[in-house]
């Protein structure tokens, strides 16, 4: 019976399928690619780290750091690593590096992809610089060229394409540059205060148990800071980072999902509206209740199962597609594969959705009296509100289920039901208040066109609600990702004032101070800050020393303080992104000699000390005591030196140290040609141009704004299958209206106008609701997350928002014309028929 | 008197699946201005096509239509509209209120399709006439089918139309209620001067006409005159 029944006006439902196969097609894809991309991780964890397993040291390995090489049998490779600023000789260009100079045959997995292939293993023989590709094609440097590295200058023997661990988001600010290991010294680039990270390389033997060797070794390393990585455990914390960014991405596609089941509760709402009539004459004939109910169910089932197969296969061609999306954030090729639980999830969600949203009005068909049959006043059937509240809390007890197993977090999963239902209920919410407004304050002044395009919104059966959520949200998706991501720009954005250094000299050291600040003052620019700075660590926390921390698995410490080397400055004054939270300022020393110091709230937070406790730290050898004396608030995100630990003048001048000066350059040119003459006289100085690295930032925000609109790009087409759909439904109702208007003598004109100012509402009520709580949603999350002042973006307001308007009106007005086409007495014939 | 409706070899044909189905074939009649003229015929004997094709609600495949002196054939869409507006009023069987108006709404929108500034008091009037002055503001689906057909029946007058056709004006109601409904009409009619086209199954209607045109099978049977006008 059900499937005789939906054979005459099934067909009917299918449009509102296609709005939950996008929404599959999207968490399918989404869902097989991050289980493609977590094994292409494990598979390639040996590619991505090149070795087995590598100790790293940010300091240069003491003798119990070597002693534990040794024991494991001396490293297989080893690889130095810093930043520096490099000349392209030819043109005297210089720019920041990430310089690696490597020994033994490393990378042991994976390969070093250059152009000419064999520059890959002639470099070390030859003595010669492998260069990032990019980075030439940028500087215009070419095969044959040489590259000028502190005191050494290298021929470049080849284009580096590709190596183990040179890709993402460093390699875009600092390029790699590879250099044979024994060159590095010859170049003096490693002084004091360079950022210097020391690798040894490992290839394990085929029966050892790594995970066994981590926990073993790593204890040992951390007390002389240095780390036991293993191609297991940095696979797992690559995973984790791209599993977030899934789990967003799988947040969008099942936004989507919804937008569709909303799409689907309205279709079902009119279909089954159509068939009640039916069901009371079945019932009258004798079917029961069950019987009525489930011919419409297993329809609806049967839909569903249909929606989820093919959903399931547009997401299988969708993954094929992301590889090619994601390229810019992903530090290798991701094979793709069918994933099995993905497909059945696809399958289920499809069934599942499909029945659960449409239980509400499927309801309908188990109320309906027989008495129906003869009368044709619509009371015949009161749903039950038991029936109705169960339907309510099995739907949202599904979000909840579906946003858990996504996230992996109640927590979580319970903000994004709440975030669902927010929006969801605002708009309806907003969308009911304006029709019941409309209906109070009607503008009885208006022209008759205006008055019925108004009037429509409220037809019988109409379509409005399902309408405006549907604009809404994709409009609300659509601003939302506008607005975080002016949010985001807003918070490394450089400020445009006349002191904001956009030039910072890092490393120069004492005895080039003097003659580097000449050097910026005779180019004509001012020198904004000279900040001394002097490495420490922490050796003693109140009265615990760190080692013993570092040993007790119960101490509640974060770990990183107690390895961390701080860079630490001298002065007396605070400056612009820092506020006093406890303590004051300035700082009085004591006559028992102890150095008062200020530090960060994060700090003390992680390191557990508060005003009043006190501190040892190991200042290169010596040992000197400190008092937590001032506490302050430092804003990390503005783009401008920020210090962790700040001591008073008059303690640290003797101490070893480097200095950091800043200027301003007005322009690029300015600042290439500074930076050029810099590096020629004080080639072991590094410059770091934050105008650069803003663009490189911009870069990466917009590559993932790309994705994330893409993804968004599933809600917004949702919303307009379910908007094609929910017109196509009211379409007869329209058509029959028309008709009537034109057999009453309206000219198409009116027609036109009352249908397209209808939509009009629709669109600007839908979008407006959107952009609006979007506005408010980013309006929050600027002030209490990001903590900026936030200047919305104008793009939502002159480009999504009309455009919306225009596509809404558009899908409206085409609806429209096969109505206008229809001659008035076919209708007419049909509904006497 | 003025031919008001002229129909001359008039035929309508449609396609069903690969046949072609004649639904009228070869109609020649007029209508004098004034008159009441029923057509009738069993179901499915081309009535409703007719009655569509002479108020200009559809095309005919062959023969002419002129309709206030205007040949519906040489008028596109909007100009037929336009004749419609001014110089025609309908009655269906199934009513064919706009659910979103009141009752005052419903009788005043060819009035406020015309452009007509102040069209309630017509309204108004017209809804006392048919005795629902109490019932302005109810929507349709607040209304029984006698009162809303004397809605439709209202709003055929408002825009003091030169001819009226009728659809089964009584198709939908009981006896008494279709009783009351007819007696308004031709009330209505007489006092306004209009010319009535009636399309009905029911004989005791159409014999209050003065002309009766008896069709079947799409084809004119008899066209007999009841009552000199």
């Amino acid at each position: 019976m059900a499937w005789r029944d939906s054979k005459a006006s099934g067909s009917r439902l299918l449009l509102f399928m296609a709005s939950i196969i996008l929404g599959i097609a999207a968490v399918v894809s989404i869902q097989s690619f991050s289980k493609n991309l977590e094994e292409n991780i494990a598979v390639q964890s040996k590619m991505l780290m090149g070795a087995d397993f590598v100790i790293d040291s940010n300091q240069t390995p003491n003798e119990k750091v070597l002693a534990i090489i040794d024991s494991l049998g001396g490293a297989d490779g080893r690889s130095v690593g810093f930043p520096s600023m490099a000349v392209f000789t030819k043109s005297g260009d210089a720019k920041l590096v990430g310089v690696r100079g490597i020994e033994g045959d490393y990378p042991f997995y994976g390969e070093l992809e250059t152009k000419p292939k064999d520059a890959a293993e002639s470099y070390k023989k030859l003595g010669g610089a492998l260069v990032d590709a990019t980075l030439m094609l940028q500087y215009g440097v070419k095969i044959g060229d040489s590259i000028k590295l502190g005191n050494s200058v290298f021929p470049i023997l080849g284009n580096l394409i590709s190596a183990p661990g040179t890709s993402g988001i460093g390699a875009s600010v600092a390029p790699p540059v590879l250099i044979p290991y024994n060159a590095v010294e010859e170049t003096g680039l490693i002084q004091i205060g360079s950022r210097v990270g020391y690798d040894f390389y490992f290839v394990a033997e085929p029966e050892q148990d790594l995970t066994a060797l981590d926990e073993k070794v790593d204890p040992q390393l951390d007390v002389e800071n240095a780390d036991l990585d293993t191609h297991i455990s940095t696979a797992e914390r690559l995973g984790r980072s791209y599993e977030n960014f899934g789990k967003f991405l799988n947040l969008i596609a099942f936004i989507a999902l919804l937008l569709g089941c909303v799409g689907v509760a309205s279709s079902v709402h009119i279909y089954i509206q159509e068939k009640l009539r039916s069901v009371a004459v079945l019932k009258c004939i004798g079917a029961t209740r069950r019987q009525t109910f489930l011919i419409y169910l297993f329809q609806i089932a049967g839909m569903g199962l249909l929606g989820g197969i093919l959903g399931v296969l547009g997401g299988l061609l969708l993954q094929q597609s992301f590889p090619l999306l994601l390229k810019g954030f992903l530090p290798f090729e991701v094979q793709v594969s069918l994933v099995p639980n993905a497909l059945f999830s696809g399958l289920l969600l499809g069934v599942l959705l499909s029945i659960l949203f449409a239980l509400m009005p499927l309801l309908n068909t188990w109320f309906v009296s027989p008495l129906q049959v003869l009368r044709v006043e619509d009371n015949g059937h009161r749903k039950s509100r038991k029936s109705q509240l169960w339907v309510v809390m099995g739907i949202l007890v599904f979000i909840f289920s579906f946003s858990f197993w996504l996230l992996g977090s109640m927590r979580y999963a319970l903000y994004f039901v709440l975030g669902v239902l927010v929006v969801f209920a605002l708009l309806g919410g907003v969308s009911t208040l304006f029709m019941r407004g409309i209906k109070k304050y009607f503008p009885t002044s208006w022209g008759f066109t205006s008055r019925q395009s108004l009037l429509n919104l409220y037809r019988p059966n109409n379509q409005t609600t399902v309408l405006i959520l549907a604009i809404g949200v994709g409009t609300f998706l659509i601003s939302t990702l506008y607005f975080t991501k002016d949010i985001l720009l807003a918070q490394v954005s450089l400020e445009a004032s006349e002191n904001t250094p956009n030039l910072i000299l890092m490393d120069v050291q004492t005895e080039e101070k003097l003659a580097a600040a000449n050097s910026i003052e005779a180019s004509g620019l001012e020198v904004l800050n000279n900040i001394p700075i002097i490495t420490m660590r922490m050796h003693q926390i109140k009265d615990r020393p760190v080692r013993e921390l570092i040993l007790d698995s119960t101490a509640t410490q974060n770990r990183w303080v107690l390895f961390h080397e701080f860079r630490v400055t001298y002065r007396d004054s605070l400056v612009g992104s820092e506020r006093t939270v406890d303590g004051t300022w300035p700082m009085e020393r004591k006559e028992d000699g102890i150095i008062p110091i200020s530090i960060s709230d994060n700090v003390a937070e992680d390191a557990q000390v508060k005003v009043g406790d006190t501190l040892v730290f190991n200042v290169q050898g010596v040992l000197m005591e400190t008092q937590v004396a001032h506490l302050r608030e430092v804003n990390w995100a503005r783009m401008q030196i920020n210090f962790s630990i700040v001591f008073p003048s008059g303690v640290l001048e003797e101490a070893p140290q480097f200095h950091v000066l800043t200027t301003k350059a007005p322009d690029a040119n300015k600042s290439a040609s500074l930076q050029r003459e810099l590096v020629q006289k004080f080639p072991t100085v590094s410059i770091i141009d934050l105008r650069q690295i803003l663009t490189v930032i911009e870069d990466i925000l917009s590559k993932i704004a790309w994705v994330i609109n893409f993804m968004a790009f599933f809600s917004i087409l949702t919303g307009i299958i379910v908007l094609i759909g929910s017109v196509r439904t009211s379409k007869y109702q329209r058509i029959k209206e028309n008709v009537l208007l034109r057999t009453l003598g309206a000219k198409s004109k009116q027609i036109l106008r009352i249908t397209a100012l209808e939509y009009f509402y629709l669109g600007l009520l839908g979008g407006g609701i959107g952009i609006f709580l979007s506005l408010l949603g980013s309006l929050l999350l600027a002030k209490f997350v990001f903590e900026v002042s936030f200047v919305p973006s104008l793009i939502p307001f002159l480009v999504v928002l009309p455009g919306i308007l225009m596509l809404v009106l558009l899908i409206g007005m085409l609806n429209s014309k096969s109505v206008l086409q229809s001659p008035p007495l076919e209708v007419l014939r049909k509904e006497a028929g | 008197m003025s031919k008001i409706l002229n129909i001359e070899h008039l035929g309508k044909t449609y396609t069903s699946g690969s046949k072609q189905l004649t639904v009228l074939d070869d109609i020649n009649f007029s209508i004098e201005s004034g008159e009441t003229f029923a057509i009738i015929g069993p179901s499915g004997s081309g009535k409703t096509t007719l009655l569509g094709l002479c108020a200009g609600l559809d095309y005919a495949d062959v023969g002419r239509v002129e309709l206030c002196g205007s040949d519906l054939g040489s008028l596109n869409e909007d100009e037929r509209a336009q004749l419609r507006n001014e110089k025609v009023g309908f009655i269906f069987q199934n009513f064919q209120l706009l659910p979103t108006l009141t009752a005052l709404e419903n009788v005043i929108v060819p009035l406020e399709l015309q452009g007509v500034k102040k069209p309630s008091k017509i309204g108004k009037e017209l809804l006392g006439k048919v005795g629902l002055q109490d019932r302005l503001h109810h929507y349709p689906s607040q209304l029984s089918g006698g009162e809303q057909q004397r809605v439709a029946l209202a709003r055929a007058f408002s825009n003091k139309p030169s001819i009226l056709f009728a659809d089964e004006p009584t198709g939908n109601l009981d006896q008494d209620t279709g009783d009351r409904v007819i007696q308004l009409l031709f009330e209505l009619n007489q006092e306004a001067g209009t010319t009535l086209v009636i399309v009905s199954h029911d004989l005791e209607l159409a014999q209050k006409c003065n002309r009766l045109l008896r069709l079947r099978g799409g084809k004119v049977v008899s066209n007999e005159v009841l009552i000199e006008s």
